[in-house]
C-alpha cells in the first residue's frame, strides 16, 4: 500500500471514531465555508480566486460551474462508479436538460411559439420554470431508459461506443433541427428560477452569479444526500455486486438488467438536472456547448477523483473545472497539460485521488494478482 | 429527403462510400487488433492516424515534392511518404503502449483506467501538433487546416461503359491499397509464426504464456501492426483529401471504431466489412438527407445492428475460428 493511501486511511479512521456531534459540526463548517467562498477575500486564501488578474474569469461564475460539474460527477458516479457501466455520452443528458428548459420555457423557442399559435396564447406566455424542471428531468430520464433498454444488454465496451454515439446524436439533432431548436443559432431567453425582484431585477440574474452558485450548491447538497442514501440501500448494494461480477450477481438473484437500467436512468436524470441549471444560468443554449469532449471530461472527473466515492468525484470535478479556469493565462497550453496530467495521475494512482476504501482494497488485490501472475511465467 | 438523387447517382455514391470506407477499415484494424488481444479500446489510435498524415506532409516537404512532377518522382515520393507514415504511426502506437498502457497492465488496473490514459495520450498528441510544435517551429503546425501537396494528380483511368462511371487513379489506389493491406495482414495473422502468437494471446493469454508466447512482445507487435495500418490509411487519406489538421484524427477514429464494432470487434475481416458498410451508409445518408445527418445515420445503423447481432456483423474474436 502506498504511503499516501496509508496516511489517508489513518486519517479516515481518526475521523470515524470522533463523536457524531463533532463530525456534524465539521460538516456544517465545510458547508458554511462553501457558502462563504464567493466572498473569500482574505490573503493568502484569496489566491484561489480566479479573478485576481484582469483577464481572469468571474470567481462566482467559476464556482457555479464547479458545482454544476460536481452534480454531473455525482450523477455519472452512479453509472460508472457504482454500477460500473461506461457511459461516454453523458453530455447528451446534460444537453437534454439544458435544451428542455430552453425549449419549453423560453419565449423565443419554436416549441413555445407553436404552442402559443395552437392555443391562441399571448406572446409572453411560456411554460413556467417550476414545470420546466420536472420536464427537463423527465426528458433526461426517459432518454436514459430509451437508450439503456436496448443497449444495456450489450457488453461493456459496446455500451461505450453506443453511448458515445448517443451523445453525438443529441448534439447533431440540436444543431440540425432548425424548426425545433433554432439550429446552430441556439435559443435565447432561457427562463430563470422565479424569485422576488430586487432593485427592479429578477432575483436570479446574470450580474449576480453568487446567487446562482448558492442555488446550485443547495441542489448539490440535496443530491449528494440522495446519492448516499441510494448507495447504501438495497439498490446500491445490487449495483456494487453487478460492478464486481455481473454473472455472480445474477446467480445470487440480483436482477442485473433492471438495476443497470435504474443506474442509467438515475444517472441520466442527474445529468439533466445539471444541464438545466447550466442552461438557465447562461440564459442561452447552443449545440456547440455540448461537444463530445465534454463527455470525456466528465468521465475523467469521476475516474481521476476516485470512482465510486462521492468525496473523490467531487474533488475530481473541482480540480478539472477549477484548475483550467485558475490558469487561464496559459489557455493555449491547457489541453496539453490536461492530457499529461490525465496520463500521469492514472499511472501513478490508478484507483483515483480519493478512492473509496472498498475500491482501494480491490485495487490492491488486483495489483497483487497481476504481480503473482507475472512471477509465475 | 431526396431519394431520386440517391437512385440516379447510385453507382457514384457507392464508389464514394467504398473509398471512404476503405480508409475507415484500415484504421479500424488497429482498434480491432488491440481489442482482440488486450480487450481494450485504444483511444489514442485516432491520433496515431493523425501523426501519419503529418509524416506524409513532412516527407513531401523534405523532398520538395509538389503537384505536377514526373511519373518516377511521383512514385518515389509516394512510396517514401508511405514508409514514413507507417514508421511514424507505428512508432507513435508503440510509444503509447509503452508509456500509457504497460505500467497499468503491470498493476492489473481495470479497463476504465486504460481508457482515461488513452484519452490523455490522445490529447497530448493532438496538442503536440496543435500547440507544442507550433511554438517551436511555427507553421504549418497549429490549429488550422494544412494543405498537403497533391503529389498524385487525379486522372480518369477508364470509364465503366453503360453506367458512365469514371474511375480515377486515386480511387483505384485507395480501394486496392486498402484491400491489399488487409489481405496481407489477414495472411500474416493466420499463417505466420508471429501471427499464431497473436491469435494465441487473443484466445487465452495465460495459456499462451505457458506455451512460451511472450505476451509483452505480442502486444507490442499488435500495436506496431495496427499503427502501420493507420499509417497506410493516413497516406491514402492525404491522397484523397489533400489536407490534414491537428484534430483530424478524432472523427476518423470514432468512425473507425464504429466500423470495428459494426463488423465484430476483434475480427479482422469484420473490420473490412464494417468499414465498407459504414462508408457506404454515410454517403447514402448524406445524399438522401444532407451531410450533417451522416453521423447520426452511422450510429443508428450501429445500434440497429448491435440490437439484432450483439457481436457485430461477422462476430467477434481474433483468436477463434474466424480470423
Amino acid at each position: 500500500m502506498s504511503i499516501i493511501t496509508q496516511y489517508t486511511n489513518r486519517l479516515r479512521d481518526r475521523l470515524d471514531v470522533l463523536p457524531t456531534w463533532v463530525r456534524a459540526l465539521g460538516l456544517l463548517l465545510v458547508v458554511a465555508l462553501a457558502f462563504y467562498l464567493p466572498y473569500l477575500n482574505v490573503l493568502p486564501f484569496a489566491y484561489i480566486r480566479t479573478d485576481l488578474s484582469a483577464t481572469g474569469t468571474d470567481w462566482a461564475s467559476v464556482l457555479f460551474l464547479v458545482v454544476v460539474y460536481m452534480i454531473v460527477a455525482v450523477g455519472l458516479n452512479v453509472v460508472i462508479g457504482l454500477a460500473g457501466l461506461l457511459d461516454l455520452g453523458y453530455v447528451g443528458f446534460y444537453a437534454l436538460g439544458a435544451y428542455s428548459v430552453a425549449l419549453f420555457g423560453s419565449t423565443s423557442s419554436p416549441v413555445v411559439e407553436a404552442i402559443q399559435n395552437k392555443f391562441g396564447l399571448s406572446e409572453e406566455w411560456a411554460v413556467p420554470f417550476a414545470i420546466c424542471v420536472p420536464i427537463a428531468i423527465a426528458m433526461a430520464l426517459i432518454a436514459g431508459v430509451i437508450l439503456g433498454a436496448p443497449t444495456l444488454r450489450l457488453r461493456g465496451d459496446y455500451l461505450a461506443i453506443v453511448t458515445m454515439g448517443f451523445g453525438e446524436i443529441i448534439r447533431i439533432c440540436a444543431r440540425n433541427l432548425d424548426n425545433v431548436t433554432n439550429g446552430a443559432a441556439g435559443i435565447t431567453n432561457v427562463p430563470v428560477p422565479p424569485g422576488p425582484e430586487v432593485d427592479g431585477r429578477p432575483f436570479f440574474n446574470v450580474s449576480e452569479p453568487e446567487r446562482w452558485y448558492w442555488l446550485a450548491l443547495v441542489v448539490l447538497i440535496i443530491l449528494i444526500w440522495m446519492a448516499r442514501r441510494l448507495e447504501h440501500s438495497r439498490v446500491g448494494r445490487a449495483w456494487l455486486a453487478i460492478r464486481e461480477d455481473e454473472d455472480a450477481a445474477a446467480i445470487m438473484g440480483v436482477a442485473a438488467f433492471k438495476y443497470k437500467l435504474w443506474a442509467f436512468a438515475i444517472g441520466a436524470s442527474l445529468g439533466g438536472m445539471a444541464g438545466l441549471l447550466f442552461g438557465s444560468k447562461q440564459q442561452y443554449v447552443e449545440p456547440n456547448g455540448f461537444m463530445l469532449n465534454l463527455s470525456f471530461l466528465f468521465v475523467a472527473m469521476v475516474v481521476i477523483g476516485g470512482s465510486g466515492n462521492i468525496l473523490g468525484v467531487l474533488i475530481g470535478a473541482f480540480l478539472l473545472t477549477y484548475l483550467p479556469e485558475r490558469f487561464r493565462e496559459f489557455q493555449e497550453w491547457r489541453p496539453f497539460a490536461f492530457g499529461v496530467a490525465l496520463v500521469a495521475v492514472m499511472i501513478l494512482r490508478p484507483q483515483g485521488l480519493v478512492p473509496s476504501r472498498r475500491r482501494a482494497r480491490e485495487f490492491e488485490d488486483r495489483k497483487v494478482e497481476a504481480e503473482e501472475a507475472a512471477a509465475d511465467v | 429527403m431526396d431519394f431520386d438523387a440517391l437512385i440516379n447517382g447510385l453507382d457514384r455514391h457507392t464508389l464514394d462510400g467504398i473509398t471512404r470506407g476503405s480508409i475507415y477499415a484500415l484504421v479500424a484494424l488497429g482498434y480491432t487488433m488491440v481489442y482482440g488481444v488486450m480487450k481494450l479500446i485504444n483511444f489514442a489510435h485516432s491520433e496515431v492516424f493523425m501523426v501519419g498524415t503529418w509524416a506524409t506532409l513532412g516527407t513531401y516537404t523534405l523532398i520538395g515534392a509538389s503537384s505536377g512532377m514526373g511519373v518516377g518522382m511521383i512514385i518515389g515520393a509516394t512510396v517514401l511518404a508511405l514508409l514514413a507514415a507507417m514508421l511514424a504511426s507505428a512508432g507513435t502506437a508503440l510509444a503509447v503502449e509503452r508509456i500509457a498502457y504497460r505500467p497499468l497492465r503491470k498493476k492489473g488496473a481495470p479497463p476504465l483506467i486504460f481508457l482515461i490514459t488513452g484519452i490523455g495520450c490522445s490529447m497530448v498528441l493532438v496538442e503536440t501538433f496543435g500547440q507544442v510544435l507550433k511554438v517551436f517551429f511555427g507553421p504549418p503546425f497549429g490549429r488550422v487546416l494544412v494543405n498537403v501537396p497533391a503529389v498524385l494528380p487525379t486522372k480518369v483511368v477508364f470509364t465503366i461503359p453503360g453506367i458512365d462511371l469514371a474511375i480515377t487513379n486515386t480511387r483505384i489506389i485507395i480501394i486496392f491499397g486498402a484491400i491489399a493491406m488487409m489481405v496481407a495482414l489477414d495472411f500474416f495473422v493466420n499463417k505466420s509464426r508471429l501471427g499464431r502468437g497473436v491469435r494465441a494471446v487473443a484466445q487465452d493469454p495465460d495459456t499462451a504464456s505457458l506455451m512460451g508466447v511472450n505476451q509483452d512482445r505480442v502486444i507490442m507487435l499488435v500495436f506496431v501492426l495496427g499503427g502501420a495500418m493507420a499509417g497506410v490509411a493516413a497516406l491514402l487519406f492525404t491522397i484523397q483529401y489533400d489536407s490534414t489538421k491537428f484534430d483530424i484524427g478524432f472523427i476518423i477514429g470514432v468512425k473507425a471504431f464504429t466500423a470495428a464494432v459494426l463488423g465484430g470487434i476483434g475480427n479482422l475481416r469484420g473490420a473490412l466489412i464494417g468499414g465498407l458498410v459504414l462508408g457506404v451508409v454515410e454517403v447514402y445518408a448524406s445524399t438522401v438527407w444532407d451531410s450533417s445527418w451522416a453521423d447520426v445515420t452511422a450510429f443508428v445503423v450501429l445500434v440497429l445492428v448491435l440490437m439484432f447481432r450483439p457481436t457485430g456483423l461477422l462476430g467477434e474474436s481474433l483468436g477463434k475460428a474466424r480470423a
